[in-house]
């Protein structure tokens, strides 16, 4: 069966989507059904920032699939990050309709501050929700296409690959910080009100919103336990190991890395996707070089090449910005400092090679 | 000091206040020689004592102003102006401004008020200073608007004659954008076997050919067309535009047209030098960022991601030692060159001991690494100093600009500054070639065992080479300090830069970051004035995305230890 193939021998990966199902469960009715007064309630600001934390772990999954099992370190995955969350951006602005503050049907406010005199063809079909969703999987999708197979065909490879990812995404958040590409330029899109009828602001919303990203982190889990697990992902780690050897071997090495990639930056769209409705902005920021390098860290503090590893990264960095910046703001960049330079130093498996025997060899 | 005697209180302080007007006087003349000769409208009378005996006609004109009317004024100013005395701007410009007085006596003493002090003042005539009783008692030499606006073209025609070049170079600059009254063309034409300094003449020229092809006969107005073809100013394009459309002389338009031609292929060439010489400052700008990073990237392997962060380290020297010794602009920034190579190179060995040779053969690892060591300094300086950007200051040889033609003019902030960068790399191409440290370095790099087995200290060489590399971003950082902010984000500006420049030149080969620093540079001068800077920006990026594609290896690639296999 499919989830023994999936999760035997995979005990962490067992104990994380456990712990993750019980979240799924216990968040909504702390916030929903628990009196406010109560010590067991938990607040909407909660729900909205593990739910932020949850599309985060989706993002890392992504990384990790990539850098942790095809050797492939892209400090560019915000970039896919950023593209779903805009596409996401455009349906929700389009779903404020006239209730922005120009009162225009079809122009969003800031196209009617910079008098547009209708919408321009990118913005057409935005207007529907499978349309965005579509789109905010497609775009990074063809994007990872282009990129990775200019890269994979012509064997960059390692930290070459990693600063070109680097300069894509410098690239990318210098064009969206345009005002005439037409994204909002600086302030980029916010002030949403509805998603599918419902206001972003309510309650119910935002737990629902929670309980996706809870669902896209397991499934998304499960698809990248399937691709490694699967011969696929046997030849992806013989890539990892031995690019050349596998090579030789009579394998289509850049086919292999192009495939994984393509799949990695869907999954940072959906992730991104489901970021932006409970952040409730999304601007150019998201392109900036060292939110896809923070990204990497979240993988290299729970542990490269294990999945779930991954997942926790993600929470315990997060996490740990989140206390940061409110108790200590003056020191949270010393402490992200000391953990990237910690981390590898000490923990080149991260959290989750302090508590695995190495059963596996060393990559 | 005030003598105390027995003359009455008033005589006493009379006397006490025009020592005090001469002092002021004293003052204002010294501030206003020393701050900008040319604003100066007072002479020290010295001065003009070459030129002052133009014979007493001027004098006795002079003298005329007070009496008649507007009118009769205004042709007194016309008659002043003829005379080509070098006294004559400054005493039309003080009319215009009701600061030239007159006092009762026949015939009447001519003064100019400062403009400055109201107490203090010049005999007009004989440019001696004049007591401040003597001014008080003195009567403003009327005029009204109309008088005024014709003073005002009078003093612009008679600085054509003042004696300091600035002066003469200005009012030209001025006529010629204002236009010329034709009745003191014969003036001017006088003034041009007179005038000695060829960028006052040139000006000359160009004006009394544009107002021939106004006013003049046919061949004039060919002679004027002929003359302005080799004139840059945009007046003189504007004036020849007009000519090309509306001259009723056939010949003289299409001269006109060639004219045009002519100068329009002079200008294209002078916008593509004036391109060029931008690429080539942003290029040894990129040169300075990455030059560093050739040597710790390209010779050594190692991806160092704070590296901008030494570049800031060198800047922020640079302030430091600006503020230890103010007032000492140039010393200090001579200073801040080997202080910022010692301190970041020091920063840069304790980072490779640190950190870095634990991670060797692991160039992911140390990417990360360093990124975290980059936040760490980052904020290092944000909380030692300010997350404010501090203020450093240029010296006045760094301030300005070579101006070689209407159209072209280099600031000598970026021609220092390309100088600066073509020396470093030279000084870095000779350690590496010539001195025993080069030669390990390569030796190192080109195979480890290999030098260890035959004595060299390995560990050693690693530490001294990311030392130097380190040292050579901090040099940049005194280079960028006087380019750009300095704050603590101002080294993430070149992390992305200065990577491309040296994966796009070769890594490991120090020529090829060279080529491919200035190639950047030019190519994105040449780029930015069709589509904006920050369009720019990304089609070069994108280009080298794409470069990199076709030669994964860059320019001019070389074997090394190389970050992969």
């Amino acid at each position: 069966m499919l989830t023994r193939r999936l999760l035997t021998s995979d005990w962490g990966g067992t104990f994380v989507l456990g712990l993750l199902v019980a979240m799924l469960i216990a968040v909504p009715i702390a916030n929903l059904v628990v009196p406010p007064d109560s010590p067991y309630y938990l607040s909407s600001y909660w729900v909205a920032l593990l739910g932020k934390f949850l599309t985060f772990a989706l993002l890392a999954l992504a990384i990790d699939l990539i850098w942790g099992y095809a050797g492939i370190l892209s400090l560019g995955h915000g970039a896919f990050f950023g593209l779903g969350g805009y596409a996401m951006g455009m349906y929700l602005t389009r779903q404020i309709g006239d209730q922005g503050v120009y009162g225009h049907p079809v122009l969003p406010d800031f196209m009617v501050f910079l008098s547009y005199e209708e919408l321009p063809w990118f913005w057409l079909g935005f207007d529907m929700f499978w349309f965005a969703l579509l789109m905010a999987m497609l775009v990074p999708g063809l994007l990872a296409l282009v990129f990775g197979w200019l890269a994979f065909r012509s064997r960059v490879t390692g930290v070459y690959f990693a600063i070109i990812t680097q300069a894509l995404v410098f690239a990318l958040m210098l064009a969206f910080f345009r005002n005439e590409m037409g994204f909002g330029g600086n302030n980029g899109l916010t002030d949403f009100k509805e998603i599918l009828g419902f206001s972003v602001q309510a309650r119910e919303t935002r737990v629902a919103l929670f309980l996706a990203s809870g669902i896209a982190v397991i499934l998304g889990y499960l698809a990248c336990r399937y691709i490694v697990t699967s011969r696929f992902g046997r030849v992806l780690i013989a890539v990892r190991d031995a690019e050349d050897r596998t090579r030789f071997s009579g394998y289509r090495v850049d086919h292999y890395k192009l495939w994984v990639f393509v799949f990695s930056a869907v999954l940072a769209g959906i992730a991104g996707a489901l970021y932006v409705p409970q952040v409730g902005i999304i601007n150019p920021g998201e392109f900036s070089p060292i939110r896809s390098i923070e990204a990497v860290l979240w993988v290299a503090v729970g542990g490269r090449g294990s999945l779930f590893g991954a997942i926790i990264g993600a929470f315990a960095v997060n996490g740990a910005k989140t206390w940061f910046t409110v108790a200590y703001p003056m020191f949270w960049l010393f402490a992200l400092g000391a953990l990237f330079v910690l981390v590898t130093l000490f923990l080149p498996r991260g959290l989750v090679g302090l508590f695995r025997r190495r059963r596996e060899g060393e990559s | 000091m005030i003598r105390s005697d027995t003359s009455p209180l008033r005589q006493q302080l009379r006397r006490s206040l025009s020592l005090l007007a001469g002092v002021l006087l004293l003052l204002a003349l010294t501030a206003v020689s020393a701050d900008a000769p040319d604003e100066a409208l007072d002479q020290a009378p010295g001065e003009q004592g070459a030129e002052a005996t133009s014979g007493p006609s001027v004098d006795t004109l002079i003298r005329e102003l007070p009496a008649g009317n507007f009118n009769d004024r205004r042709s007194v100013a016309e008659a002043l102006v003829e005379t080509a005395d070098p006294r004559v701007a400054d005493i039309l410009s003080a009319l215009a401004d009701g600061r030239l007085l007159a006092t009762g006596d026949d015939p009447p003493r001519i003064l100019i008020r400062d403009a400055d002090d109201r107490a203090a003042g010049t005999d007009a005539i004989t440019g001696e200073s004049v007591a401040a009783d003597v001014l008080a008692d003195a009567a403003r030499i009327p005029v009204h608007n109309p008088l005024r606006n014709a003073l005002r073209s009078l003093v612009a025609v008679a600085s054509v004659a003042d004696e300091r070049p600035e002066r003469r170079i200005r009012s030209l600059s001025r006529l010629i954008r204002d236009g010329v009254d034709p009745d003191f063309l014969p003036f001017l034409e006088e003034r041009l076997d007179a005038e000695d300094d060829p960028r006052a003449s040139d000006l000359l020229k160009t004006l009394l050919a544009v107002a021939h092809l106004e006013t003049g006969d046919e061949e004039a107005r060919v002679a004027a067309v002929a003359t302005l073809s080799g004139s840059l100013l945009p007046e003189a394009r504007r004036a020849l535009a007009a000519t090309a459309t509306d001259d009723p002389s056939e010949r003289v338009r299409q001269g006109a047209a060639e004219a045009m031609e002519h100068v329009e292929a002079r200008i294209r060439f002078f916008r593509f030098s004036e391109n060029l010489f931008f690429g080539l400052s942003a290029g040894s700008v990129l040169l300075l960022a990455a030059i560093g990073l050739a040597i710790t990237f390209g010779v050594m392997g190692v991806i160092n991601m704070a590296h901008g962060e030494l570049i800031m380290i060198g800047a922020y020297t640079t302030w430091f030692i600006q503020t230890l010794i103010p007032g000492a602009l140039s010393t200090s920034i001579l200073l801040a060159i080997p202080a910022a190579f010692v301190v970041a190179g020091l920063v840069g060995i304790a980072m490779e001991r640190g950190v870095i040779q634990f991670l060797y053969g692991r160039p992911l690892e140390t990417l990360l690494a360093t990124f975290g060591i980059s936040l760490i300094l980052q904020q290092a300086v944000r909380t030692l100093f300010s997350p404010l950007n501090r203020p450093v200051a240029s010296p006045e040889w760094l301030s300005g600009s070579l101006n070689i033609n209407p159209v072209l003019s280099l600031t000598w902030s970026r021609i220092y500054i390309f100088v600066f960068a073509i020396m470093v790399f030279v000084a870095l191409i000779l350690v590496m070639k010539k001195t025993s440290l080069g030669l390990k370095v390569r030796a190192v790099a080109q195979n480890r065992p290999m030098a260890r087995a035959l004595g060299v200290r390995t560990g050693w060489v690693d530490a001294l080479t990311f030392g130097l590399g380190a040292g050579l971003a901090g040099v940049a950082g005194v280079a960028l300090s006087q380019l750009t902010n300095v704050g603590p984000n101002m080294g993430q500006a070149y992390i992305i830069d200065s990577f491309m420049v040296v994966v796009f030149g070769g890594v490991g080969n120090l020529w090829g970051t060279f080529v491919g620093a200035m190639g950047l540079g030019v190519m994105t001068k040449f780029i930015e004035p069709q589509v904006g800077a920050v369009l720019a920006k990304i089609i070069v990026l994108i280009f080298i995305i794409l470069f990199i594609q076709k030669r994964p290896r860059g320019l001019f690639p070389k074997k090394g230890r190389a970050a992969e296999s």
